[in-house]
């Protein structure tokens, strides 16, 4: 009917992750420092909303398993 | 308190924007006829309309204004959670949504036309659709201020900005395009603050720490040293504590009917529920939300516990001081930012609480323009017309509606008196509703004539309780008292419980008065659907445990309650 909510929400999470987590590698350690009590959050917390992402993709991809052999089934029906 | 965002922050920002704006864009092609528009086709999944429920609740308001209160009250803040909403939700969950989805109503107020009658749905429907587009106004107006505040923004920039964005995720995808970005703005609050919790928590040293921390916060205030972690205990009376609420007022006036009167018939809110793809999903939807909403006190309470107890412990260096010389706990939520999050994680926190602030909006400017359209356009001006001209008409409510909210916001920036005006309204308005819909719901002897004039007679009794009754300390006039000083109380909330239970009983009384007096207008037969005694129960026994809203529903009390007990 609509389109899967879990498709954009796993793309916007899985670009905000690996941006926090790019950022993280290379950013200048001494923010944490001054921050996250010298917890590279970004690193961290970017890898965390990298894998919600994935989640939300692989959530995705599943139920579209489950509805292209349902409509094949309903063609078959149909014939 | 000025913060600095750098690129990567903007980058974030701007691409959420993006995802919201196309979002709206996809959805575009799914909008057919008005119940698209409007009411989703009643076609979303239960667990996208449980958290929309949850998010269009959640405006920023919430967020910081939950955090300005654990830093003012400490943790009898969970209350306006534990008392003041999850019940209400396990409510309408089990016995209210079978009458607002079964009955095909395509809003609240067409709920009250077809128990009622015209005038009672008109009577709602006005009274609502101001009430939503001020609320709307009012999340504009704060948004545009606190980015002036804390980044420099022009103020009529934000504004301009944050209302044609809304507007255009709503005027394109409709329902739908709001749900689904109030599903995008939950995920972004839970996962842009959930890390604030945590650094905040491990800095402080724990929750044992931080106990030991609110002591002096409690002592200095003339508090007994527990009042900040204890969420019952100092509640024998309203001196004890320093929302200045007593155990009955605060179950009565928030817990009943206050939170009642919002979530049980707030069309903002029931709307997410009616767009569920089956009566089953629309009653699991309050409890879908309600099992987060019970967890939302760590994510927005424990934060303003933890910055008072920073305040306190560096010598009141944490929080910026107001004009009054207490701390400004408005921005308790931006100080933990700063202090907190370095760019990057500081752009997803930041955009957290901006998403915050436009669910709200949304929600707000959907529910109007349903109510618009259906109960006042339809209703009163120009009835019979074709679908489509009603779908051409939700869409020009949306931009008149988004209009309308900007004017109110700017009203609310030129006087700082509306705000307070219009949270008084809410009041008189919200609190004898949820009476209107107990009796209407329960007792089929309830006329048409007894739910208008109860309703008017509730709402009028609030205005003169609110004109005899004024808090410590405060000024006869816009906080009341201007009839006569008769109840003084010893806080501003403590009275409009007390308003609340006043209106709720007036209303009652008089709704059951009056049916008695009148005739009904309404046989059994028409009332079947809309009555709990003429309506068929909802057949639940062949779904699972787990599916099943009574099941569901009463461990959601049992785990509220254990949480009360925690905290006691």
């Amino acid at each position: 009917m609509n389109f899967d909510l879990r498709l954009p929400l796993g793309i916007m999470f899985g670009l905000f992750g690996a941006i926090l987590v790019i950022f993280g590698a290379v950013s200048n350690k001494e923010i944490y420092e001054k921050h996250s009590l010298g917890i590279n959050i970004n690193l961290i917390w970017g890898a965390v909303l990298l894998v919600f992402g994935a989640a939300m993709l692989f959530l995705t991809w599943r139920a579209s398993k489950k509805a292209a052999p349902a409509k094949d089934q309903k063609k078959k029906d149909a014939r | 308190m000025h913060i600095q965002l750098g690129g990567i922050d903007y980058a974030i920002l701007l691409i959420y924007f993006a995802f919201v704006l196309g979002i709206g864009w996809v959805l575009k092609r799914y909008m057919k006829g008005s119940t698209d528009f409007f009411l989703s086709g009643r076609s979303i999944p239960a667990w996208v309309t449980g958290l929309a429920f949850l998010s269009a609740n959640l405006g920023a308001q919430e967020v910081i204004g939950m955090a300005a209160s654990g830093a003012k009250y400490g943790i009898m803040t969970s209350h306006f959670y534990w008392v003041g909403a999850i019940p209400a939700m396990v409510f309408l969950a089990i016995f209210m949504m079978p009458f607002y989805y079964g009955s095909r109503a395509r809003s609240v107020p067409e709920y009250l036309k077809l128990r009622f009658d015209e005038k009672t749905r008109g009577l709602n429907a006005i009274s609502f659709s101001v009430m939503t587009v001020f609320s709307s106004g009012i999340s504009l107006h704060a948004l545009a201020k606190l980015m002036e505040t804390l980044l420099g923004w022009n103020y009529d920039a934000c504004i301009a900005v944050s209302a044609s964005i809304v507007l255009v995720y709503i005027f394109m995808g409709g329902l739908t395009s709001a749900i689904y970005n109030e599903v995008l703005q939950f995920f972004m609050i839970v996962l842009g603050f959930a890390p604030l919790v945590f650094l905040a928590l491990k800095d402080i040293g724990g929750w044992a720490a931080l106990k030991q921390k609110l002591i002096p916060v409690a002592t200095s205030q003339h508090f007994v040293e527990g009042t900040w972690t204890q969420s019952w205990t100092h509640m024998g009376s309203s001196l004890e504590n320093p929302m200045g609420v007593g155990w009955f007022g605060m179950t009565m006036g928030l817990g009943f009917v206050l939170s009642f009167g919002y979530w049980c018939t707030d069309f903002l809110v029931v709307q997410r529920a009616m767009a569920a793809n089956s009566m089953s999903a629309a009653r699991r939807t309050p409890l879908i939300a309600a099992i987060p909403k019970m967890l939302f006190p760590a994510l927005v309470i424990l934060p303003g516990m933890i910055a008072i107890a920073l305040h306190y412990s560096s010598g009141n260096q944490f929080l910026p001081i107001g004009k009054d010389g207490t701390p400004d706990y408005n921005m308790t939520i931006p100080a933990l930012l700063v202090k907190y999050f370095p760019t990057g994680l500081l752009g997803i926190g930041f955009t957290a609480l901006m998403a915050s602030f436009m669910s709200g909006m949304a929600g707000n400017v959907t529910a109007f323009n349903t109510v618009w359209t259906y109960d006042i356009y339809q209703s009163y001006i120009a009835p019979k017309k074709s679908d489509n001209h009603y779908l051409w008409m939700g869409r020009w409510a949306t931009v008149f509606g988004i209009l309308v909210s900007i004017g109110c916001a700017y009203l609310a920036s030129k006087f700082n008196n509306i705000m307070d005006m219009l949270q008084l309204v809410f009041g008189f308005v919200n609190a004898p509703l949820f009476a209107t819909f107990l009796l209407g719901m329960f007792w089929r002897r309830t006329t048409g004539h007894g739910a208008f004039f109860g309703l008017l007679g509730g709402t009028i009794g609030a205005a003169i309780f609110h004109g005899l009754a004024l808090s410590r300390g405060a000024e006869v006039g816009i906080k009341g008292g201007w009839i006569a000083k008769e109840f003084i109380f010893h806080s501003e909330m403590g009275q409009n419980f007390w308003m609340a239970l006043v209106a709720w009983t007036t209303c009652f009384v008089l709704t059951i008065v009056i049916s008695l007096a009148t005739k009904r207008t309404k046989t059994d037969q028409e009332l079947k659907g809309l009555v709990y005694s003429l309506t068929p129960k909802p057949e639940t026994a062949h779904e699972p445990w787990y599916m099943q809203p009574v099941t569901v529903g009463i461990l959601v009390l049992l785990a509220t309650f254990i949480l009360n007990i925690i905290f006691w």
